[in-house]
Formats: structure tokens, C-alpha cells, sequence
């Protein structure tokens, strides 16, 4: 029989991008009041042998009966034996994951997104503005520093928390300092056992001297934080191209198709999470587009 | 005229009863039939097995807000313009299961998943309208791309049939001569007609067309025939009232006006219902949602039509990114009409009218377009 030709286009689509893959939760740290970063190796030997991400790519997390939430890696990215995401407890799905609890299996599929560009970033200062679980997206990138750390200059975390109980993964933050990284730290409010500073993230770019020719900055957070600290950094000359944000949407499939989580002509799944700023500023900009 | 053979960009003439046999070679070969039908004061979508289901003799009249069947007192079967249903709903299924999981009783809480099992069916779609075949070309692009490929889309398209019908009576809301879609269909049908007093005009759109012409009464088009129905096409295009003038344009000047007063002004009278995206033949969010079956073994993973005016839609964990009428409205028109360019190459709209007729706050999304696209930019 004689294959007839039709009106309609052909496409080769084969595999189900919808179906996660399960993992066993192997290890849980309890990171600040309602955070916790949960360590979870995939059930399939070949799958978690060959599972690769890079720094501010993300997962979406499926617990069957809750649905799916899409949660930034934030484990080392060449450490794989085991994939960490970190997770603010808010709705109904990262409070299933929690009750899984240490042995729990949950469904996984990605990793989705672009990545923070570090390797076009080498030779820059590179300033990291994180606030509150802004952070955990940026932490891969803070051990991508630290294992090349020849590659980059000045490097900067300016992190803010609500309180100094929100601060997240402070056992690590000496190991960072010892590599270089130089830490400020800041806190909404706190009582009188707490030295450090007082304020928001923007506020702290009044302390630094940034070279603009020479800086990147990566921010996430808040999204009226990253707002004013691209601000800050644009009003000190930092241009816009070497400003990188990475933003939060809802958003259901991962790649481009349920149309959840545009911003102007972006899918945030993946034409982001991680933006530039010269792409993305104008449209970041207008309040609640 | 001589006698002429049956091939791709060929025209022929049957007569009208004839289409029934056309209809039955396609159900021989295991086709769905699908075509308009008046049902519940209006015309919808549904299964067919012959003309006399077609809406004979009924055309719509349609304004912002308003839809009314009316009888034509002619013999035609496709003077019906667009009703609420699009076709989209045969390819991209209004709610459909993405996977189902299965709770292993020896090893809980583990779960196995299963994909679901479904016929797969075939469907021909008889009576699209140009403007209704733009909409599925487009969606094709969303749903079909290369890197992105949707496997429940390409499934139900892939083996479909498209009878498209070139439009001779355009209704009140259509600007399809506005969009580049019509009233004339230009590709992507296995065959399309065009309905005379007494006969049909069908051009022939593909192999699979001939295929279902081979054993019918047919003749070849002549002069007379043609030129009446280039001269019902003519006549259809300049019935049309609405027209939105260069919409190339809109992707700069929409966007560069996201702060124009105009936003606020029609967010007073858009009710949020999402209506205008139920009834587009482009739109193509959708939402995931899990239904657990009792005894709580067996979850269902379902795929359903979302909208931009759901306030879940855009809801994240710190609160609603969209939280008002005014950023709703605009993120629906402004990917319409805008954004889409970039993303897809084209704008998303394809001049059918169906979200100015189906708008309860009678909004004639034109005009908007014309205040804001007139502003400062912002």
C-alpha cells in the first residue's frame, strides 16, 4: 500500500516529557524554621548515574494524590551522588514532601531551565545577591566558585534573611569565607544577641566599592528585591547584559507548553529561570505584568 | 471542458446530495465524522454520519455579547460561522489524563505509573472555516515544534481529515480579512468547498482528498462555477466591518503601551470569566490536576484548559503575580496580539470573533486595541 501524503506536518515526538522518575529521600537538614533541603537519590541505577544539572536549573517534584512543584537544585553540581533541593514549607505539595520524611519516594523530572552563565562571567568580580530562599538557587553557583576560584575576582554574597534564625546553611558559610568568598550578611530585625547588620539587601550596596567595567551581579530572591538590586547596581554603572536574575512562576510542564509561566514573550521554564537583565528589565519592570 | 483528473490543486463540482457519499467513503474508512449541528439555541461541534445533521438553512448573527440563530430560508449547509466550540478540542481535548499512578499494595509506598490507555481515533473535521484552519495551523506550531512535541496532540492530529468550507457569510465579529485568514482557505486542508445554490465547489488539498473522491460524481470546475464562487468569496470580504488595520505592528505597539489608562478602563468592565480563552481557537494553557480514587491506590494525572483569568494561573508561592483584572486583561491581549510574535512567529489571533461575540462585559477587543495602540508610549 502506497503511502498517501496529507495535509498535515509530521513530527517525531516519542518520549513523555510529563513522567518523573522516582527517588527516595536519603538524608533531610533542617535549614532555618520551615526550610529544609531534602537529599534524594534517584531509584534507578542508570538515571542516577548519568543525571547531570548546572548551577539554577531546576526540578519539578511530584507527589502523587498533591501534584508537582517546580524546586531549584541546590547541591554542588558535580556532586551527584545525591541531588539536594532546598524547600520553603508553603503549600500543599512541599508539605507532602515533608511528611515523606527520610525514605520517602517521590517523583522527579528535569533538571529544566537555563543556567546562571559562569563561564562567560570569568575574569569579573562577581557580586551574588540572595534573599531568603533566594539563596539556595545561587548555592550551586557559590560551589562552582569555589572549585575555581582562580577563574574569578572579587567575589561578594550579600544575603539577607527576616531574622538571624532565617539564615540558611550557615555551618558552610566559614568554608565559603575560607575559599575566598567575602559573606555580607544582613537581617530584617533581630534582638540584641545579633552583631551583624540590620537592613535589606539593596541597602548593603552602599558598602561596597564596585568596579562596574569589571562586574556581573546574579541575584534571586523577593521580587521586590531583585528589583532594587539590579537598581543599585545599575545606578553604579554595572550594565544591564551582566546583570542576572532568576524569577519565580507558576508553572505546571517545564518546557514551554502550558503557557503558566510567561513573562512577555518568555516561557520562565525555559527561556529562564536565570534571565538577563537587559532581556528581562523591561518587562520585570512594569508592576504586575 | 475536457475531462480532468484528479489531482492536488485540482477543482471539482459535485452536486449537493453528493457529499453524503463523500461522507460515507470517509466513515468506510474508520473516520469520526465531526461537524457543526444546531443544539441548545446555538451551533456546536459533534459527531455527524450525514447532511442532514449540518445546520440547513441557519445562519449567526453575532455583536459584542450576542449570538443569535436565525433561519435563512436558503437550502445552504455551512452559512453558520463560528458558535462557541472551536476544533481545538478534538486535537488538544479539553480535559485528558497525562498518566495514572498506581499504589503497589506489597510495596507501599511506592508507586508504579501507567500511562492511559485510550483509542486512538480519527478524526474528519467537516465544515472548517479558513479562520478556524488558521487556528489549528497555529497550533500545530505551538504543539507540534520540533524541540517541544506534545505526543497527545500529535496522536489526534496526525490521522485527521480536514474538510474545510470557504467562507460566503461572514457574521458581525469576524475580521479574518484583517488577520490574513480568510475567507478563502489556502492550505492545510485535505480538501475545501465552497457551497453554491445547487452544488459544491471542492478544491483538492491532498493525496488522502483524491483518495476520497475517487468513486464519486464528479466533474471538472468550469469557468461559470469558479468565477461565482470567487465572486461569493468577494462578496463575504466586503461584508466584513471590523478590520484591525496593520496587526504586524501590534507587537511593538502593544507592548511599548503596557501602562496606557485604556488597561484600567476595560478592567472595569472585563468580568475576569476567562470566556474569551474557552472559545479562542489558539489559546493553549493548560493546568495539572491529581484526583485521587477511593480507596486511595490510584491517582489520575489530568490535563485540563487553563486560563490567564484564573487567579490560580498565575498564583506562586508569595502571592498572585497577576493579582487584578487590569494585569489579567492585559496578559491575554497583549500575548494575543503581541508576544505571540516571538514566540510563534504570527500573531496568536486569527480574526474568528468568537472572543468579542462570547464576551458577557461586550467588549469589542478591537476597539481597546485601537485606544491603546493610539497612546503615548508609556
Amino acid at each position: 500500500m502506497t503511502v498517501l501524503t496529507t495535509s498535515k506536518p509530521i513530527s517525531d515526538c516519542t518520549s513523555d516529557s510529563m513522567l518523573p522518575m522516582w527517588a527516595e529521600i536519603v538524608k533531610i537538614e533542617q535549614e532555618a524554621p520551615r526550610i529544609k533541603t531534602y537529599w534524594m537519590k534517584f531509584k534507578d541505577p542508570i538515571v542516577q548515574d548519568t543525571y547531570s544539572f548546572q548551577p539554577g536549573q531546576f526540578n519539578l517534584l511530584t507527589i502523587p494524590g498533591y501534584g508537582e512543584a517546580a524546586i531549584s537544585i541546590s547541591s554542588h553540581p558535580r556532586h551527584t551522588e545525591a541531588i539536594g533541593h532546598t524547600i520553603r514549607l508553603a503549600g500543599n505539595v512541599t508539605h507532602a514532601i515533608d511528611r515523606l520524611g527520610v525514605g520517602g519516594t517521590l517523583g522527579v523530572r528535569g533538571p529544566y531551565g537555563s543556567t546562571w552563565p559562569l563561564e562567560k562571567l570569568k575574569g569579573l568580580d562577581i557580586y551574588i545577591a540572595a534573599g531568603g530562599i533566594g539563596l539556595p538557587p545561587l548555592r550551586p553557583v557559590i560551589y562552582h566558585i569555589m572549585d575555581n576560584r582562580a577563574d574569578y575576582g572579587k567575589v561578594v554574597l550579600i544575603y539577607g534573611a527576616r531574622t538571624p534564625e532565617d539564615l540558611q546553611f550557615t555551618a558552610e558559610h566559614d568554608s565559603w569565607e575560607k575559599a575566598g568568598i567575602e559573606l555580607m550578611i544582613c537581617v530584617d530585625s533581630c534582638d540584641d544577641t545579633w552583631t551583624g547588620l540590620v537592613g535589606v539587601v539593596p541597602m548593603l550596596f552602599y558598602r561596597l566599592r564596585i568596579e562596574p567595567k569589571n562586574s556581573a551581579l546574579l541575584t534571586c530572591g523577593p521580587e521586590i528585591m531583585i528589583h532594587f538590586a539590579a537598581y543599585e547596581a545599575i545606578a553604579r554603572r554595572v550594565p544591564r547584559k551582566r546583570i542576572f536574575v532568576s524569577l519565580e512562576k507558576n508553572m505546571k510542564c517545564g518546557f514551554g507548553s502550558c503557557g503558566r509561566c510567561q513573562l512577555g514573550p518568555y516561557f520562565v521554564c525555559k527561556d529562564g529561570p536565570i534571565f538577563n537583565y537587559k532581556k528581562i528589565g523591561p518587562y520585570l519592570e512594569v508592576e504586575d505584568f | 471542458m475536457s475531462k480532468q483528473t484528479l489531482e492536488v490543486g485540482a477543482t471539482i463540482i459535485i452536486s449537493k446530495p453528493e457529499l453524503n457519499n463523500l461522507l460515507k467513503n470517509l466513515s468506510d474508512l474508520d473516520y469520526e465524522l465531526a461537524g457543526p449541528q444546531v443544539k441548545d439555541h446555538t451551533v456546536v461541534l459533534g459527531p455527524i454520519e450525514s447532511l442532514a445533521e449540518l445546520p440547513k438553512g441557519y445562519t449567526s448573527q453575532e455583536e459584542p455579547g450576542k449570538y443569535t440563530l436565525i433561519s435563512t430560508g436558503k437550502e445552504n449547509y455551512f452559512d453558520v460561522t463560528s458558535g462557541p466550540q472551536t476544533w481545538k478540542k478534538y486535537f488538544f481535548p479539553p480535559r485528558t489524563q497525562l498518566m495514572i499512578f498506581q499504589q503497589d499494595p506489597d510495596k507501599s509506598p511506592t508507586w508504579s505509573m501507567v500511562s492511559p490507555v485510550e483509542e486512538l481515533r480519527r478524526y474528519a473535521l467537516i465544515g472548517v472555516r479558513p479562520c478556524d484552519l488558521a487556528g489549528i495551523q497555529i497550533q500545530d506550531k505551538i504543539f507540534l515544534a520540533d524541540n517541544n512535541c506534545d505526543p497527545i496532540y500529535r496522536d489526534r492530529r496526525e490521522g485527521a481529515f480536514i474538510l474545510a468550507v470557504n467562507c460566503t457569510e461572514p457574521c458581525g465579529t469576524c475580521f479574518c480579512t484583517s488577520m490574513g485568514t480568510g475567507p478563502k482557505a489556502e492550505e492545510g486542508f485535505d480538501l475545501a468547498l465552497t457551497e453554491g445554490k445547487d452544488h459544491f465547489l471542492i478544491e483538492i488539498g491532498s493525496e488522502v482528498g483524491i483518495n476520497i473522491l475517487l468513486d464519486l460524481d464528479w466533474k471538472a470546475a468550469d469557468v461559470k462555477h469558479q468565477k461565482a464562487a470567487e465572486a461569493a468569496l468577494q462578496a463575504a470580504r466586503e461584508k466584513i466591518n471590523l478590520n484591525l488595520p496593520q496587526p504586524d505592528n501590534l507587537e511593538t505597539e502593544l507592548l511599548s503601551n503596557l501602562e496606557h489608562p485604556q488597561w484600567d478602563d476595560v478592567a472595569g468592565r472585563c468580568l475576569s470569566c476567562g470566556s474569551c480563552t474557552q472559545v479562542c481557537p489558539t489559546c493553549f494553557c493548560w493546568d495539572s490536576t491529581d484526583k485521587t480514587l477511593l480507596p486511595g491506590d490510584k491517582i489520575i494525572r489530568y490535563r485540563s484548559w487553563d486560563s490567564c483569568f484564573n487567579p490560580d494561573y498565575s498564583y506562586v508561592s508569595h502571592g498572585n503575580t497577576r493579582p487584578n483584572t487590569r494585569s489579567r486583561y492585559r496578559q491575554w491581549l497583549t500575548h494575543k496580539f503581541a508576544s505571540w510574535y516571538e514566540q510563534y512567529g504570527s500573531s496568536g489571533c486569527v480574526g474568528c470573533g468568537r472572543c468579542i461575540t462570547w464576551c458577557p462585559g461586550e467588549i469589542n477587543h478591537l476597539e481597546e486595541i485601537a485606544a491603546i495602540r493610539e497612546g503615548e508610549p508609556s
